[in-house]
């Protein structure tokens, strides 16, 4: 729609253009599509939540010290994501730049702890080729894992983007919508953190 | 995968050596067109690369027909099968079984679904007064996904070989033990990477048309079509991911041993049918309800009318859009769900006939006391309203869950789903791409012709379906590939094999008459040239063909078909005083390449060649950084610039008319 005032003198940088308002909803659009597929996701870990056939069950190699580790490492990369938000919206860029530096490291900290413990889950007998139940577990986990390992890249990108050239509409666009990206993927991960280990520990 | 090279090569079937030659004779001949005119950079700049709206859907109308016709040739060829009884033609059951599953797989996926979203790329943003959609790179890269998709899915044609699970490929039927080889595998990938491409257009279009209307056109103004659109996207958005899960789970099956659907193990072969179905059923929405959109419009414009009940037909199709979430189950009444389960989704599907119902009472309202013509697109909407409702009628039948253990995968049900199918989607297809033919190309196809190609389409279809519910009630069953002269099926399906030629000779004077209106058709000029009957803003732009723009000046729109209210206002919308400039974004070779890479990760994947599909990712992932990084914002079409295109347009219309 065409519109007379805008861009508005208090718009924010990520949405002074019409491009980056597209873009901003449109992402939104995507989100919905993502719930979506993590829902699908959901929906077949539940239902084959009972059939580790004659394989390991779960309570036997979940270590939950490690989970709530990166349960923690996560949450807080989505606060210092929304630290560099913060600061972007104040224009102060290297503030921003730290803060998306934090988030990355604790995103790849997340992820380096998440390969180890598949590793060691596959070294006990279970693998994405054990049993329904774990087929659903590490598709689950890892598709939520490989959006956390795209979302890593994609920050570096645009690091490397605010870096050549600056703070601009388009820049703060994509920054902004990355940062849409992590929360989601934050909330995924309570669901999971909830749904897959501390059910676990009721449903034993 | 090891396979040899003579089972990569699909060899033993005169059909299939006859397709490989034609294959290799078709792209070395087009090979030959385009460097002999030297048109490949024409089609590079001009097309390939185009983010324009307009050529992005005709695009995706081209290749539709042309797997409209590869997936008729299969349709005829299961036709000629059934003919008599103990018909020696194809051979054997094996060559049957993949015949229906390609005819059904891309009738659905590769001709109705890209048909329909290549008529919303050509009308919707010219009905909002949208100069483009929203995400024009986008759009470029859902077409391309669409095609290389449907690529990967039909060498397995000639390469490696089909796969004969049916469209709905049920676990344990499509696993490697039921369907060894790549065929299945070929099924999986095209698909996946066509409905991604299908999800982007489906929030394409939402934001398109939530964000870019013209000024004054709210939401209960948009015309019926653009309504569908909209509300066929947010169907997309969110049934689309559960078909990408789906997928990929059986694909984990097949290629890395994962259990989800195959029984040893812990597996639930029943998980794939509710997930297909889940996301299956919305689909068959998504055909529809742009067909009906598309229906309004002709109907409202050849009556002259405006819309009777417009409100209630909006509220219709979000009811519709709703309830299709709510009834797969009535795809598999027999598989022992139990009573409540069953009365439930027989209740919940009957409900949608509610809205249709109200749909059709619309359609016949406004053509009550209407100044009716009956151009090639009216007849084709008229022809449309007591075909569909046969099959919506026997939608019904079917939907009674004790009667469905009766019919129930027999050709009752085949011919249930074609009259909503052909009557519904492939009509409107039809229907849509004469309607809006001067749009896209600046000439309408010959009248005469058209009439001839509708009267035998739909004398065809009736002849070909209608036996099929009495084959059906007689307990022929589905995907049968011969029966014996004492069942007693060799009339009523020797009479439906004459309909299914005749429909494709229809089919071919649809062809014929594409060129002989290329060649002896006059030129349209006006812009709006159904008789000036045109009500919607795609009839309002200065020219027959629009300029890449769409709308030298965004028109304002003060009510519903607001083309037809500013004919009663005396407004001429081209008539500009002063020209602005207009931005507009710059083609793009990123997503063609992208989708190439696709391509080559997916047929990797296929035969387990791991180095090939890991190459494929990697470009993938270099085109997106490649995105990324690019600056492209676009270019500025001067105002002067604009106003010579527009003035020469105006030009050529009074040397047409003087
Ligand atoms: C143009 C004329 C057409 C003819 C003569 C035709 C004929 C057939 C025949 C003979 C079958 C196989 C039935 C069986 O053996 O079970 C079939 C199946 C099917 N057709 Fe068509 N068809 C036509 C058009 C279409 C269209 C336009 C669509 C969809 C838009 C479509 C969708 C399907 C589907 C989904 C199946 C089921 C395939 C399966 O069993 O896996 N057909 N058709
Ligand atoms: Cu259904």
């Amino acid at each position: 729609m065409e519109r007379e005032d805008f861009p508005g003198e208090e718009t924010p940088l990520e949405y002074q253009t019409e491009t980056g308002e597209y873009n901003i909803f449109g992402f939104w659009m995507f989100l919905g599509a993502e719930i979506v597929l993590f829902s699908t996701l959901f929906g077949t870990y539940f239902v084959l939540i009972y059939r580790t056939a004659s394989s390991i069950p779960p309570t036997e190699v979940f270590s939950m010290g490690l989970v709530l580790v990166m349960t923690f490492t996560l949450l807080t990369s989505s606060f210092t994501s929304g630290l560099a938000i913060h600061e972007m919206r104040l224009g102060n860029v290297t503030r921003m730049l730290i803060w998306i530096g934090i988030t990355l490291v604790l995103g790849l900290g997340f992820l380096g702890m998440e390969i180890y413990e598949f590793v060691e889950y596959a070294s006990e007998g279970a693998t994405l080729a054990t049993s329904a139940y774990w087929s659903s577990f590490f598709l689950l986990l890892g598709t939520h894992g490989l959006h956390v390992a795209m979302g890593v890249a994609w920050f570096i990108i645009i690091l490397i983007q605010i870096k050549m050239r600056g703070l601009t509409p388009a820049t703060a666009n994509k920054t902004f919508i990355a940062s849409l990206y992590w929360h989601f993927l934050d909330v995924i991960w309570i669901f999971i953190f909830t749904g897959v280990y501390l059910l676990r520990l009721v449903i034993a | 995968m090891n396979l040899d090279w003579d089972e990569f090569i699909v060899t033993g079937e005169p059909f299939i050596h006859a397709g490989q030659i034609s294959i290799l004779l078709t792209t070395l001949g087009i090979i030959f067109v385009l460097t002999y005119f030297k048109k490949w950079k024409w089609l590079w700049k001009e097309w390939v690369t185009s983010v324009d709206h307009r050529k992005i859907g005709i695009m995706y109308i081209i290749a539709s027909v042309l797997m409209l016709i590869r997936a008729g040739v299969d349709a005829m060829m299961m036709r000629t099968q059934l003919a008599v009884p103990e018909m020696p033609f194809l051979g054997e059951a094996q060559h049957y079984n993949e015949i229906f599953t390609t005819h059904g797989t891309i009738m659905i996926i590769f001709v109705a679904t890209p048909f329909l979203i290549g008529l919303m790329n050509v009308a919707t943003p010219l009905q909002i007064g949208a100069r483009d959609v929203a995400f024009p790179f986008l759009n470029n890269l859902s077409f391309w996904t669409f095609f290389w998709g449907a690529m990967l899915f039909n060498i397995s044609f000639v390469i490696g070989g089909a796969p004969d699970a049916g469209w709905s490929a049920y676990m344990p039927l499509a696993s490697n033990d039921l369907s060894p080889g790549p065929g299945q595998n070929f099924y999986l990938l095209g698909l996946q990477i066509t409905g991604i491409g299908t999800l982007a257009t489906g929030i394409n279009f939402v934001v398109t048309i939530l964000k870019m209307r013209a000024k004054g056109m709210t939401l209960m103004r948009m015309p019926m079509f653009t309504w569908t659109t909209l509300i066929t996207s947010l169907i997309i958005i969110g049934a689309f991911p559960i078909l990408t899960v789906a997928l990929a789970m059986q694909t984990f099956d097949r290629l890395w041993d994962t259990a989800f659907f195959t029984l040893q193990d812990g597996g639930m072969p029943m998980m794939w049918v509710n997930l297909f179905w889940l996301w299956g059923h919305p689909e068959v929405y998504i055909v529809i309800l742009p067909a009906f959109g598309i229906f309004s419009e002709i109907i409202t414009t050849f009556a002259r009318k405006r819309l009777f009940g417009y409100t209630s037909m909006v509220f219709a199709i979000a009811a519709i859009s709703g309830l299709s979430f709510l009834v797969w189950v009535h795809h598999f009444f027999t598989m022992g769900a139990g009573p409540m389960v069953n009365s439930f989704f027989s209740i919940s599907t009957m409900a949608i006939a509610i809205p249709t119902g109200v749909k059709i009472f619309n359609w016949l309202a406004t053509l009550h006391r209407g100044r009716i013509q009956f151009s090639v697109p009216m007849v084709w909407a008229l022809g449309f309203i007591p075909n569909f409702t046969i099959g919506g009628v026997t939608g019904v039948m079917l939907a009674m869950a004790a009667a469905d253990y009766q019919y129930h995968n027999t050709y009752f049900l085949v011919s249930h789903f074609h009259y909503v199918l052909i009557a519904g989607t492939i009509f409107a297809c039809f229907a849509g791409t004469i309607y809006w033919w001067p749009k896209m190309f600046g000439l309408k196809l010959n009248a005469r012709l058209g009439h001839w190609m509708f009267w035998l389409f739909m004398i065809g279809f009736n002849v070909c379906f209608f036996p099929q519910y009495f084959l059906g009630l007689d307990g022929m069953p589905r995907r049968i590939y011969t029966y014996f002269p004492e069942d007693g099926w060799f009339g009523l399906n020797f009479i439906s094999t004459v309909g299914a030629f005749m429909m494709g000779i229809a089919f071919v004077i649809f062809v014929y008459n594409i060129y002989y209106s290329y060649r002896y058709q006059p030129r349209e000029t006006t812009g709006d040239p159904w008789g000036g009957r045109g009500r919607t803003l795609e009839w309002a732009t200065s020219s027959a063909v629009p300029p890449h723009y769409n709308f030298a000046k965004i028109p304002e729109v003060k009510g519903q078909d607001a083309f037809w209210q500013m004919k009663q206002d005396g407004i001429d919308p081209n008539e500009i005083v002063e020209y602005q400039d207009i931005h507009m974004p710059n083609n793009t070779g990123n997503p063609f390449i992208m989708c190439v890479f696709m391509f080559i990760g997916g047929f990797g994947l296929v035969f387990h060649w791991w180095p090939i599909a890991i190459i494929g990712a990697i470009g993938i992932f270099i085109c997106m950084i490649q995105r990324s990084f690019s600056r492209d914002n676009g270019h500025i079409v001067s105002a002067e610039e604009v106003r010579k295109e527009e003035e020469g347009i105006r030009e050529g219309q009074a040397h047409e008319n003087g």
